[in-house]
């Protein structure tokens, strides 16, 4: 049974609660305030919260001068792309290691979680020698790979967890009644395993855009998703902060919103399944 | 149970993966080793072949490797104690019945998805400029002399960028683990006397010992390889230099290739030291 709870507090838990949470979300708050404000208005002291002249120059201005849609279009090919391209490898793996278990597969997810926690600036240069090699430099491709390779390991674990959740006895039912491996897939299996594939993409698709170092050091002009762009505004130039606040604004916004749907998949792709 | 036929079907489909996983780890890292043991300047004279563990030893004896190594450690173990301190605190009162528990949920869960060179941005040019920075007007306000938080306080600055950036990843994972808490455990010490802090003790903490172990594993992995954060920031000025960021350095700024694979491999080193910790956990979870 569960305790009965005061009212009183609970609007004490409710008020700290709100007032953290408000807290930990203010930067992001405030930037989308600030990109609606006008460069002076930005910088005004004391600072402006609400009552300020809304205007969206800021979004045109940063449009027209860094070509924003172009870097959007990288941003969502490279995420989408590697993506898409790592499930398709990943669904094959995690269904033979949860369906087909060997004495290795342990070993072989483990060996797999191990390649992800290869420091990146370890192998920095060979990957740019390989680059240059095949002509994969500051290409939308060559981004894609290696995001790809870099996310397949929590692919495979999360498809994995997912799939060792459906009970094989539907499978051996639908062997049974003489279903071929292809149609065992296809109908029997793929139903069931939808939900886990559509978390694994959105998850992926999240630490694919968001990923910070592969997408600065092997992209120049050509290739440069979003994190390069907004890396461009590192160096100061007059009054800045509503464009930057602009522009860090597009590159949040449709990611935070795909976000808050993947809120409970995260705790799963993160931890290999190890909290529940 | 599974036969003959379908078996090898199995590892047909799990070939792709691992031959891929092992080429992408297996080619790197083996050039890495190869470069680490030669003098190796692009610019300066390309290869000019072996010098054993010459590059092993010069990177360790540089002047810029044990603060490089004392800022690691800082900026990492200072994140962790934050975002674990701060993490079992929020997931504790997010446990607790409130109105809105959704909204505040996705209020506190929001920074983690937030691109890390936007946060360094916004936090570098909005909070923290000296003079236009909301924290200088806060300090004005106050009468105080704003801070240059970036050049004055550079380290603490980054650790309180990657602790906001981190501490959603760390509640969540405490709250997930708070969550399958026994209720009936807690209300039967209750009853037996035991006060709040009791119960946190001796209830509460054992049972997210896991969880806790497991956000400081993973977030040691990723926090010993933070890049965005100090490039945008401070680009290794002002005391901010990481292990990796020096290697970053000597890599591609320096461009002495075979210094900086020798870092790369200590850097591999290092953590895989940590990874074995993980797996360790991992593991034992499988066979659960």
């Amino acid at each position: 049974m569960a305790r009965a709870i005061t009212n009183e507090r609970k609007i004490i838990n409710t008020v700290a609660a709100w007032g953290i949470g408000l807290l930990i979300f203010f930067p992001i708050l405030w930037t989308i305030l600030t990109s609606f404000k006008t460069e002076a208005q930005a910088i005004n002291d004391p600072p402006l919260f609400l009552f300020f002249d809304w205007t969206l120059e800021n979004y045109a201005v940063v449009q027209e001068r860094s070509n924003y849609g172009r870097f959007l279009w990288n941003s969502i090919f490279i995420a989408g792309g590697s993506t898409l391209l790592g499930v398709i490898i990943a669904i094959p793996a995690a269904w033979s290691m949860a369906f087909v278990p060997s004495k290795r597969t342990k070993d072989i997810l483990l060996w797999m979680l191990s390649t992800k926690m290869l420091p990146a600036v370890g192998v920095l240069y060979p990957i740019y020698l390989l680059f240059i090699q095949f002509g994969l430099l500051d290409s939308i491709l060559g981004l894609t790979i290696v995001l790809m390779l870099i996310n397949l390991p929590i692919m495979v674990w999360m498809l994995y967890t997912y799939f060792r959740e459906i009970p094989g006895e539907i499978l051996e039912a639908a062997r049974m009644d003489g279903a071929t491996l292809r149609s065992e897939i296809l109908y029997v299996l793929t139903p069931m395993a939808i939900p886990g594939i559509a978390s694994t993409l959105l998850l992926n698709f999240i630490l694919a855009w968001n990923e910070a170092f592969w997408t600065l050091n092997l992209t120049a002009a050509q290739a440069a998703p979003l994190t390069a762009f907004i890396a461009s505004y590192s160096s100061p130039e007059g009054l800045f902060y509503a464009k930057l606040s602009a522009a860090s604004t597009m590159a949040i916004l449709p990611i935070l919103i795909l976000g808050w749907f993947s809120q409970k998949q995260l705790v799963r792709g993160l931890t290999f399944g190890a909290v529940k | 149970m599974a036969t003959q036929n379908s078996r090898s079907a199995a590892r047909l489909m799990l070939a792709p993966a691992v031959i891929l996983l092992l080429g992408w780890m297996l080619v790197p890292l083996t050039m890495t080793l190869w470069f680490s043991f030669r003098k190796y300047l692009p610019l300066r004279g390309g290869d000019q072949g072996w010098v054993g563990f010459d590059n092993y030893v010069r990177f360790v004896s540089s002047s810029s490797f044990w603060p490089s190594v004392q800022t690691t450690l800082i900026i990492v173990g200072g994140v962790l104690v934050i975002t674990v301190v701060f993490g079992i605190l929020l997931a504790l009162l997010l446990d607790q019945p409130m109105w809105g528990q959704g909204i505040v949920r996705i209020l506190v869960i929001a920074p983690f998805f937030v691109m890390p060179t936007v946060s360094a941005l916004v936090w570098k040019n909005i909070f923290m400029d000296p003079v236009n920075g909301l924290f200088a007007h806060l300090w004005k306000f106050f009468g105080a002399t704003p801070i240059e938080w970036l050049s004055q306080a550079s380290v603490q600055s980054i650790i309180m960028i990657v602790s906001w950036q981190w501490l959603p990843f760390a509640t969540l994972i405490l709250l997930t683990a708070v969550q399958s808490l026994d209720g009936e455990q807690l209300e039967a010490s209750e009853m037996d006397g035991a006060k709040p802090l009791q119960r946190f003790g001796y209830i509460i903490l054992p049972h997210l010992a896991r969880a806790i172990t497991i956000v400081v594993l993973i977030q040691t992995i990723f926090l010993l390889s933070i890049f965005a954060e100090i490039f945008v920031t401070t680009g290794g000025a002002f005391g901010t230099k990481t292990l990796s960021y020096l290697i970053f350095q000597r890599v591609l700024e320096s461009q002495n290739i075979g210094l900086g694979s020798a870092g790369g491999i200590y850097a591999v080193i290092l953590a895989n030291i940590v990874a074995i910790f993980l797996m360790r956990i991992v593991g034992k979870n499988l066979d659960a």
